[in-house]
């Protein structure tokens, strides 16, 4: 969902601060538009230019003075023109850990031929990005990182787009509210053994550890997972080989949230995740059950993010969380 | 320093306090050298080799990476600079020793530079130093220039608030182009509109002023290849009755009877006034004199009356008692037709005094005119004879002469009679009085001004200091001092007119030069006299344009009204504005407290909040790990809880603040809820 800084943008409202359901003029984002402190100083200068000029009577003093008054004039309009219609969007996000940094890629594109200049991203209360020159009608992508202190489905926060090119002596800026989440797994903690988490009241194997009963080496056919990449032939400088394994069916690994009822609800997240984490890593067969829902036993990436997903939005509501 | 307004600026990603692309800051250093260049000029020696040397180093030392001065160096420096200035000038304010230390500062400002916004600092420095070099001088090349160096300033400016890594320096100045010719009518506008008013805001040092003075002690034609065209009021004069005709209005001032040659001076003159005798009415008047730290009092020819503390010489020179400080006002009266009665023998050897050696060919052309003529005996039709021959040889009127006499033992007027031709009134007024004295007449220079305009307004006329004249009396037989000016024989439209249609005149008027030349001396005459008719619209027009022009010009379009309330609202706009800065400022210094110090007042009023719910603080505990337990007690709040506490320690601990962090923090703090 793009944002256009432009009049002919459709009608939006914009939740800027303090204004958060007040609809917005039709197709009028706002651009803001104050002098910088930088700014103030040129004013100071000219005014003392103008005194100066009027005390000596010197015309070329004037001249000057009044060049320059409306240098800094339109260096509003330029500021402004330097900001106006580019059109923002989110691109999709990687889902992180909580506790780590969530990276919003943000395109910015100019559909204009006019190259701009020094502008800054800002998620609200961050460090600002630049994105120092985007030429006519180019696309270019700003990552812009933002704490993802909980699990859950992060938002991403009020996005300031703001300019002070060319002058520097006011700066131009919008706030844009991008519909960017970012899926936060639990952050992966808990000193439970992965063993101990199996249900011996489930019928399955929860000991079987499964298919650790090395058969022999075949070739690398597309698809086999990394996990079973023979390393050691690879750096023998042969070929590609893939190790199987025999004996029965894998055993199956269940990861209960009941398992784990002498924890807090977050620690049991937290706890499952590391375990979803550890059996992916060593390539087990394993489901999860959580209240209300329930995983088949599968492996694999897909099967890994659907387990983490699960953990994320455990009673969460997954739509908005700012 | 902190105003309250930046707080709501989101933060920029190239803060002020980083430092300067190395691109740019030779740029920036390249542009306040041509700004600076000027007033190479102007300044002592050891000023501009101070700045150019900064220059130069800063310019180094960003290319290797050389460590700028510490701070004890800069304060010995800028106290050095300081007194430097002090002792070269025994002030450090007014024009010349303002300017002086506006350039030191400059040059120690560029050593210490370190951040984006000294670099921003020292631009706006480069246009005052700009302005600075307004005050020297105001020419059409000079203006030029300086609007290159404008150009050059705004690119680097440009070019500062691009990123270290932005696209070519030439873009930044293409832009800097565009900006300033869309600036153009917005200056017009404000040059044309904006109240001037007369008088000074301040006191305005003699140098300031110039020595601009359309008239000196003394007169040395070729001297000078270009006459300063001051626009400057010499002063006004208002008549009880009918003015007197333009052909008329001569203003007499100091009178020069001595000559080496070359240069004429005042000599000797007689005490007290010859007898007067005047026919016809006189015309009364009153002048208002504006200082010109002479003695010279000017009045119409010849004058009638001695204004108080005032004398009046043998040669009808008024001259006050004490030089002239302060706007003066003074009542006369002149008798336009006059006769002087005879003159002593001392008098009438002194108008014939003449260096026997100078100038041959001019007493060769004065003594064949007098064997001519010898059998008329008339001198009257001597000075016809002569005023002819300037009529119709082809001599020319122009500002811009060539230089006469440059070496010693060179016969100036003999090269202007014979050889370049070209001058303005110094030239033919003394070319004049050396062939009549050459010829036996006796013959004196007068300077003083000639013309003046009418304020149709005031109804007064305003003498200018480009009304500047020189003319002749001779003295005839039966008639006294007669007034004789030659120039109005090369170039009527000067008396008639003024100095601009003389100059317009001489554009169109050589044909027949031309005949003579060929075309290409005349395609160069051409352009010489044009620039000398637009250099003179410049002055008049440009450096010129002050509070009575506006009225004149802004009248013709009935917007006159306008001016006078637009004066009243200006001072009243400047006033306002002046008490808003000093709001803004007073309020800012009182406000002006460590923001960690604020941030730390919010963070207490966070803490109260969680405290208020039972999530006490432990004193020895860290704001992260404070953060760390709250958020586990209250989980609804605890994205929350971190990123304030996030915030608040990035305030007090982090190296870089983020601008507008003090600002969110507050905001949140407050919105905080349990």
């Amino acid at each position: 969902m793009g944002w256009l800084l432009t009049r002919r943008a459709p009608r939006r409202r914009i939740k800027g601060q303090g204004a958060r359901t007040r609809p917005v003029a039709l197709g009028r984002p706002r651009i803001f538009i104050l002098p910088t402190r930088a700014g103030m100083l040129f004013a100071l200068v000219l005014l003392t230019m103008l005194l100066g000029s009027i005390n000596y009577h010197n015309s070329l003093g004037f001249a000057l003075t009044f060049l320059l008054a409306g240098l800094g004039f339109l260096s509003i309009l330029h500021t402004h023109r330097n900001l106006a219609r580019l059109e923002f969007s989110a691109a999709k996000t990687v889902p992180v850990f909580a506790g780590d940094d969530a990276r919003f890629n943000v395109l910015v594109k100019n559909p204009e031929a006019r190259a701009r200049y020094a502008l800054s991203l800002q998620i609200a209360g961050l460090t600002p990005i630049s994105l120092t020159e985007l030429a006519g009608h180019d696309t270019r992508t700003v990552t812009l990182a933002q704490p993802a202190p909980r699990r859950g489905m992060l938002a991403m926060q009020r996005l300031t787009a703001s300019t002070r090119f060319p002058l520097g002596l006011f700066c131009a800026w919008s706030h844009l509210h991008l519909d960017a989440h970012c899926l936060v797994y639990p952050a992966p903690h808990g000193a439970r053994p992965l063993a101990l988490s199996a249900a011996p009241d489930a019928g399955n194997h929860a000991h079987g550890a499964g298919e650790d009963d090395f058969a022999g080496l075949r070739a690398y056919r597309p698809g086999d997972t990394p996990a079973r990449i023979h390393w050691k032939s690879i750096a023998r400088g042969q070929d590609v080989l893939t190790k199987e394994f025999s004996g029965a069916a894998p055993d199956i690994l269940w990861l209960d949230w009941e398992m784990l009822h002498d924890l807090d609800a977050e620690q049991r997240l937290s706890q499952l995740c590391r375990h979803v984490l550890d059996a992916a890593a060593a390539n087990l067969h394993y489901g999860l059950r959580l209240p209300g829902l329930r995983i088949e036993p599968a492996s694999g990436d897909a099967h890994r993010h659907a387990c983490l997903r699960a953990l994320a939005l455990f009673n969460e509501n997954p739509t908005q969380r700012r | 320093m902190r105003i309250p307004i930046l707080h709501i600026l989101p933060a920029s990603a190239l803060p002020a306090g980083a430092p300067p692309a190395v691109r740019a800051l030779t740029w920036l250093i390249g542009a306040l050298a041509l700004a600076v260049a000027p007033q190479v000029l102007y300044l002592p020696v050891w000023v501009s080799a101070l700045a150019f040397a900064a220059g130069g180093w800063r310019l180094l030392a960003a290319r290797r990476a050389w460590p700028l001065p510490g701070k004890w160096t800069r304060v010995v420096l800028a106290f050095a600079g300081l007194s430097g200035v002090y002792l070269q000038f025994g002030t450090v304010l007014g024009r010349d020793a303002g300017t002086a230390l506006l350039v030191v500062m400059t040059a120690l400002k560029l050593l210490e530079a370190k951040t984006r916004r000294e670099c921003v600092l020292l631009l706006f420095l480069g246009y005052f130093l700009i302005i600075a070099t307004f005050l020297y001088v105001q020419s059409i090349a000079a203006a030029l220039y300086l609007f290159a160096a404008v150009l050059a300033l705004t690119g680097a400016l440009i070019h500062l608030n691009k990123a270290a890594d932005a696209s070519s320096a030439r873009a930044s100045l293409r832009l800097a182009g565009v900006m300033l010719v869309q600036a153009m009518p917005f200056m017009l506008a404000l040059f044309v509109l904006f109240p001037r008013v007369s008088g000074s805001l301040w006191g305005m040092e003699q140098s300031a002023r110039g020595a601009r003075s359309g008239l000196s002690e003394e007169m040395t034609p070729g001297a000078f290849s270009a006459l300063a065209q001051s626009q400057d009021v010499a002063f006004r004069a208002a008549f009880s009755g009918p003015l007197p005709a333009p052909r008329e209005r001569y203003w007499r001032g100091p009178v020069f009877w001595h000559t080496d040659g070359r240069t004429w001076s005042p000599g000797h003159g007689a005490a007290t006034p010859p007898a007067l005798q005047a026919s016809g009415a006189a015309l009364s008047y009153s002048i208002t004199l504006e200082p010109h730290q002479k003695t010279w009092l000017f009045a119409l020819d010849l004058p009638a009356n001695i204004p108080p503390d005032a004398t009046l010489s043998g040669d009808f020179q008024l001259r006050a008692n004490a030089p002239v400080e302060r706007r003066i006002r003074y009542e006369m009266r002149s008798y336009p037709n006059y006769q002087t009665g005879a003159p002593s023998a001392a008098e009438l050897r002194r108008a014939l005094q003449l260096p026997s050696d100078a100038n041959p060919r001019t007493r060769a052309l004065a003594t064949s005119w007098r064997m001519e003529l010898a059998e008329l005996n008339d001198d009257a039709k001597l000075v016809q004879h002569a005023l002819a021959y300037f009529n119709q040889q082809p001599f020319f009127y122009t500002l811009t002469p060539p230089l006469l006499g440059v070496a010693a033992g060179d016969h100036p007027v003999d090269e202007f009679l014979f050889d370049t031709r070209r001058g303005f009134c110094e030239h033919y007024s003394a070319a004049f009085a050396t062939l009549m004295r050459a010829a036996g007449v006796p013959a004196r220079v007068v300077t003083g001004y000639q013309g003046g305009e009418l304020n149709p307004i005031g109804g007064y006329l305003t003498v200018r200091q480009s009304d500047a004249h020189a003319w002749t009396e001779v003295w005839l037989a039966g008639r006294g001092w007669v007034r004789v000016d030659p120039t109005g024989a090369v170039a009527p439209q000067r008396i008639e007119r003024g100095v601009a249609a003389a100059l317009d005149a001489a554009v169109a008027g050589d044909a027949d030069f031309a005949v003579q030349n060929g075309l290409w001396r005349r395609a160069w005459l051409q352009a010489r006299f044009r620039w000398d008719a637009v250099n003179y619209r410049w002055g008049q027009w440009v450096l010129g344009y002050n509070a009575a022009r506006q009225r004149q010009l802004l009248s013709q379009f009935g917007l006159d009204a306008l001016v006078e309330r637009g004066a009243a609202a200006l001072g009243l706009a400047l006033v306002a504005l002046l008490a808003v800065l000093f709001a803004a400022f007073s309020l800012q210094l009182l406000r002006n407290r460590p923001a960690h110090d604020a941030a730390l007042k919010l963070y207490r009023r966070f803490c109260a909040k969680l405290a208020r719910r039972g999530v006490v603080r432990a004193p020895h505990e860290g704001p992260m790990d404070f953060a760390a337990r709250a958020a586990a007690a209250l989980p609804q709040c605890e994205q929350e809880i971190i990123f304030i506490s996030r915030l608040y320690c990035t305030l007090r601990y982090a190296a870089h603040q983020p601008a507008h962090a003090y600002a969110q923090l507050n905001n949140r703090v407050n919105e905080f809820k349990l």
